[in-house]
């Protein structure tokens, strides 16, 4: 029996609107539909919404919507003490909350100025790779289930756990962890700490090869990322992106190499950047920022100093509990340091970190006192959410999940 | 630079103030100069003070890595001149400054409310918008109920003087033991 080969060509999205609006009655070329994405949606991470304005299966507008989380954190931050707000920030990027508590606790240090003993700025360095790691372990997980790889959710939270594991030794909490307080942290670091993460350290690359080698040959991954979503360069600063968004497109601008802070200058590690700009590099610019951690992790650990693990300046710290309970003095300082706060001085700045999804700054403008007159957070969500409705348009429906599970954006950051 | 005051380093930070119509000018030649990114734009209501407002933006050279902050102040009701066209990360910036403080930003292209929803009647990060929240034609959405612990031992008030923002210094009645 003779059998006949039929080639078939799919070709892009584009054409193939294209071929078929041809053969549409006429009155139905260029019709568009409104498609709502969201608040709601398992692609969305959160509450986001997008309004789409379709033509066939490709997007023509974008609206993004945002706003569904907003808390008002800057007005409660105007209500409170500088330590008091300490726990708001773990509720900005939720995954890393850690790193968000180093990043205020450095703003507010900056405006007292207020320098770190070496303990507590590697205390910090930890908790800052730490928290890295993490973030990216769940943004990679979700990314790769929204684009049809579940597998890899399941195995980034084999290793989440870990890490969460440590976070509970260390502060005591495993999501909302609120460690850091101006001039330091609540406790030194425990016994037993270091040698958690060193082992962490040893198992983790081993891990993290496995999950690349079960992404970077995965066809239909690959299929679904490269060339999507491509954002040059120019493109992605004139909007203000940072992190692993902006590194993907090429563009090698990472706060703890330009403006260092924890003494990042002392630690050697370098900055992958991407070459396209498309939704593949921002996931191997996040896979290579996990070994860098490592790397970074390892020399924090190695370098360790003892000594004080916070500054030494009665009015702004609290004292020592034992030394509460008996001695005058320090009953006064654990009085005021509660009641009115560290005392600010008169002045602005601002402090940006380097943070899992990009540049978190804090512009504080104190007026002085214990309480701040205006604080806003530079929430890099914010901004990175910014170029959808630039990006969007010309890509099909089916590509919306892949660029937004490549942005890794978090609501609670960006609606504050 | 031409049209900037600058004003003493505090914190190693450089700023200067600019005039309020010559944003546009001094943002495009700052940027040919080097900032290229505009990391954010803040407003700050100094209630009580004339101009009302004040106009933040923090800029970053990166290639001579150099960060400076322009300042200028705005009167209520008066428009500032939009920066989009010049940075396109000015949009939201400017959208979230005009939703929360009601600062308006001519030349702006699509000056709409962006994190509460168009229609609500307020700026809540002016100083005369109470932490409690005002009253509104949406009672069951934007309510006025007492926020969680209000006037309780353990809630500051907003204030610059500590004792009068500390709760012991509130009159017992307000207080709502």
């Amino acid at each position: 029996m003779s059998s006949t080969v039929l080639p078939i060509s799919f070709g892009d999205a584009l054409t193939r609107t294209a071929e078929v609006s041809q053969t549409l009655p006429a009155d139905d070329v260029g019709e568009k539909l409104v498609l709502n994405i969201g608040p709601s949606h398992p692609s969305t991470h959160g509450v986001l919404r997008l309004v789409l304005e379709l033509d066939g299966e490709v997007i023509t507008k974008t609206d993004t919507e945002i706003g569904y989380l907003h808390r008002g954190d800057e007005k409660i931050a105007e209500n409170m003490t500088w330590n008091q707000f300490v726990p708001y920030t773990d509720r900005l990027d939720y995954m890393a909350p850690l790193a968000n508590n180093v990043a205020y606790a450095c703003a507010v240090e900056k405006l007292m100025g207020f320098e770190l003993p070496p303990r507590a700025k590697v205390t910090r360095v930890i908790c800052c790779e730490l928290a890295r790691i993490s973030a990216h372990l769940l943004g990679l997980g979700a990314f790769a289930m929204d684009v049809g790889a579940m597998t890899m959710f399941l195995y980034t939270f084999t290793e989440r756990e870990k890490i969460y594991n440590l976070i509970e030794f260390l502060t005591g909490a495993r999501f909302t962890t609120s460690f850091t307080r101006v001039g330091g942290q609540i406790r030194d670091i425990p016994p037993g700490f270091l040698e958690g993460v060193s082992e962490f350290c040893a198992q983790f690359p081993a891990q993290l090869d496995d999950f690349g080698s079960m992404l970077n040959r995965n066809r239909i991954f690959v299929d679904r990322t490269k060339d999507i979503g491509i954002i040059p360069a120019d493109v992605a600063l004139d909007f203000g992106l940072t992190g692993p968004n902006l590194r993907g497109s090429g563009n090698d601008y990472d706060v703890r190499k330009v403006f260092p802070y924890l003494d990042y200058q002392s630690y050697d590690f370098e900055v992958p950047v991407g070459q396209a700009g498309d939704c593949y590099d921002r996931f191997a610019v996040r896979m290579e920022e996990m070994r860098q951690s490592v790397s970074i992790l390892r020399q924090a650990v190695a370098k360790m100093p003892g000594g004080a693990w916070q500054i030494n300046d009665p009015k702004n710290v609290l004292p020592a509990k034992d030394k509460v309970l008996t001695k005058m003095e320090e009953l006064i300082h654990q009085f005021i340091v509660v009641t009115q706060g560290p005392d600010a001085p008169v002045g602005e700045v601002y402090f940006g970190a380097e943070n899992p999804k990009g540049e978190l700054g804090f512009y504080i403008h104190s007026h002085g006192g214990g309480v701040p007159h205006r604080l806003k957070i530079r929430a890099p969500s914010f901004c990175n959410l910014s170029v959808l409705s630039q990006l969007l348009p010309g890509h099909t429906v089916s590509d919306v999940p892949a660029i937004l599970g490549s942005f890794d954006f978090v609501m609670g950051e960006c609606d504050r | 630079m031409e049209g900037i005051t600058l004003l003493p380093e505090f914190r190693g930070e450089t700023s200067g103030i600019v005039a309020l119509e010559k944003i546009p000018e001094v943002m495009a030649a700052l940027k040919s100069e080097g900032f290229t990114y505009l990391v954010d734009i803040t407003g700050v209501d100094n209630q009580g003070e004339d101009p009302r407002f004040e106009v933040v933006y923090e800029l970053c050279d990166l290639s001579k890595k150099k960060h400076l902050r322009i300042k200028t102040t705005v009167a209520e009701g008066d428009p500032v001149p939009s920066v989009s066209a010049i940075w396109r990360t000015a949009d939201w910036h400017e959208r979230e400054i005009w939703d929360m403080l009601g600062i308006r930003f001519s030349g702006h292209p699509d000056l709409r409310r962006i994190l509460m929803w168009e229609g609500y009647p307020h700026h809540p990060l002016r100083k005369d918008f109470p932490l409690a929240g005002l009253p509104t034609e949406m009672p069951d959405i934007a309510f006025t109920a007492k926020a969680p612990l209000e006037g309780g031992p353990f809630v500051t008030s907003s204030a610059v003087l500590t004792q009068d923002r500390e709760p012991r210094a509130q009159p017992s009645e307000e207080r709502n033991l």
